[in-house]
């Protein structure tokens, strides 16, 4: 059910958040998804790709710092009212969530939410049990 | 001790005789307190009694001031060795102050006072200050921090002594600071060089005209300073600018002053018997030959300290002063033979941040110290090298992270920090060996 996000430490200089997607782009791993979290001093770089274990490889043998992390990919239904259901069921469902966001995917007009809640497994069963459409990771990236 | 009353501008008259002794009696009175204070850590401290043990070195054997070479030196070490009172040779009965100063890792130094080292200190002030023609009627500012710090309260009891009327501002709140400098008149000021500085400009964007007020005089200390700092600080305030020396371990402000005459800072021997070593070799060397100051502390009860290096590199000049005082001068102390920052007039010592660092899994041995001062204040900065250690994918994690490591370095340091967690390997490393001090600072 969970599917591996790459987080990569980056600081608040230009230049930073291209260097390690150009590094993958360069070896022919397959970028699906980015997303930057930023504060005053440094951002954290969260990657979803498909080769997730030798983009781990190869971004450290780059000399960024990088941290697989476990999260959900849920797909939003299509229709003007997918996205404010799908999240109206997660919120339901009382988990706390760390943080989030989405990105297109496929050849329709689907979309992927990304979570990272504070408790994986109960949000595993809870989603599930509100009928909530969890994302496998074969669909995504390699095993 | 008599108190002055010599009017602002006029020639200003002996405060203390023991300024103007001829030298040899001011030498013999060196030697009996010399004499009496070997004995005195020779009976009380062990440290010290194992050390004169070592080189077959008995108390009697110090007969002339000559001698004073034979004993062993101190260092700062020795105090942190010893945290927090194994160097005292007064019982906890007799000390009726603690201060504390920066010790070079993460546990301060700490120092102690009799009532009779407050007396010594409380009169090296008021003969430091009056040297400078401050007197009873005067109105001072105080804006050195009172707390531990030794500058807050030994300023302000020198002044009191003098019969000065004292406003305890102590540092920060610059706005404050300006507004009581208005409004109440003060005719001098104590501060660090770089706050005062930082007053002026403050004054200036506020449409205050230092000039324009009765201030006159300012003594500046706790950190070195440059002569084009102090005519600069004359011009912009409209002031006499003095420099005032000294160091916690020693006894805290008081330990050399200028004169009108700003050439060297007469050190009050009587108290303090200076020596200049080669940092390297340990070798005394002559008067106007530059090395480390040395200092032994010769009426001192609570914490007397043999051959303390102060790591402050100077030079000596024994000449009378045109001010006639016959007391050695020091000339000013640009820099250290050690690694010491100094910052708003804290000393902080890389291995402090070090010793921080190494309390945080994960996070050696990759840092940088920074320091700039773009808005007149020093500002220091730790660049820390992010590793998987503690690199999360949450940001607020990683804001905690650089939270805590800000808090505990303010903590041990006494002084604000700015932590940035930066990418690895940003830091340059010459031969391995990362550069560990970035001084961007610039000196007037």
């Amino acid at each position: 059910m969970k599917i591996t996000q790459l987080s990569v430490f980056a600081e608040n200089k230009p230049g930073y958040v291209i260097a390690p997607c150009r590094r993958l782009a360069d070896a022919g791993v397959h970028i699906r998804a980015v997303s930057l979290a930023e504060t005053q001093r440094f951002g954290v770089l969260r990657l979803i790709v498909a080769e997730w274990r030798s983009a781990v490889k190869l971004l450290e043998e780059a000399g960024f710092v990088v941290k697989p992390t476990e999260v959900l990919a849920i797909e939003v239904p299509d229709g003007p009212h997918g996205l404010s259901e799908l999240l109206a069921a997660v919120d339901q469902t009382a988990l706390n969530i760390e943080y989030m966001y989405a990105f297109p995917f496929g050849h329709s007009d689907k979309g992927i939410l990304v979570f990272q809640f504070t408790d994986m497994d109960a949000a595993i069963e809870r989603l599930q049990g509100a009928g909530v459409n969890l994302v496998a990771r074969e669909e995504l990236q390699e095993p | 001790m008599t108190t002055g009353k010599q009017e602002a501008g006029h020639r200003f008259r002996p405060e203390c005789a023991l300024d103007y002794m001829p030298r040899a009696e001011l030498q013999q009175v060196q030697l009996n307190r010399l004499r009496a204070v070997v004995q005195r850590v020779w009976d009380r401290v062990p440290l010290l009694r194992s050390r004169m043990n070592e080189r077959g070195l008995l108390p009697e054997n110090i007969r002339s001031l000559n001698d004073v070479a034979r004993l062993p030196f101190t260092v700062k070490n020795d105090l942190r060795d010893t945290y927090p009172f194994g160097l005292f040779a007064s019982s906890m009965r007799e000390v009726v102050r603690l201060h504390a100063s920066s010790g070079t890792t993460g546990k301060p130094i700490v120092v102690a006072y009799t009532q009779e080292d407050l007396e010594i200190w409380t009169s090296v002030m008021a003969r430091a200050l009056s040297a400078c023609g401050v007197q009873e009627g005067d109105i001072v500012q105080n804006a050195f921090n009172y707390g531990l710090f030794t500058g807050g309260l030994g300023y302000h009891y020198g002044a009191e002594r003098l019969g000065m009327t004292v406003i305890p501002a102590s540092g920060g709140n610059t706005e404050r600071q300006i507004m009581i400098m208005r409004d109440f008149g003060p005719t001098v000021v104590f501060s660090t060089p770089t706050y005062f500085l930082h007053i002026v400009d403050r004054a200036k964007e506020l449409g205050v005209d230092l000039r324009e007020l009765p201030l006159r005089i300012g003594f500046f200390g706790a950190e070195p300073w440059t002569e084009s700092m102090r005519q600069h600080i004359e011009q912009a305030a409209g002031i006499k600018a003095y420099d005032l020396y000294g160091l916690s371990e020693i006894i805290g402000p008081g330990v050399s002053v200028e004169c009108p005459y700003q050439d060297g800072s007469h050190i009050f021997e009587d108290h303090f018997l200076a020596e200049i070593i080669d940092p390297d070799t340990e070798q005394v060397l002559g008067e106007d030959e530059e090395g480390e100051l040395v200092i032994t502390t010769l009426n001192k009860q609570a914490m007397p300290l043999i051959r303390y290096r102060t790591r402050d590199i100077t030079s000596l000049m024994t000449g009378t002063c045109r001010c006639g005082r016959t007391l050695a001068r020091m000339r000013r102390v640009e820099r250290r033979s050690d690694d010491m920052l100094i910052i708003r007039g804290v000393n902080v010592y890389p291995s402090q941040v070090e010793s921080v660092l190494l309390q945080f899994d994960g996070t050696q041995p990759h840092y940088q110290i920074v320091l700039t001062n773009e808005h007149g204040l020093d500002q220091m900065e730790v660049q820390v090298e992010v590793t998987s250690k503690i690199f999360s994918d949450k940001v607020a994690a990683m804001e905690v992270l650089q939270k805590k490591l800000s808090d505990e370095m303010r903590q041990v340091l006494q002084t604000r920090v700015q932590v940035t967690l930066v990418a690895p390997s940003t830091i340059p490393r010459s031969e391995g060996k990362a550069k560990r001090v970035i001084d961007r600072r610039t000196k007037l």
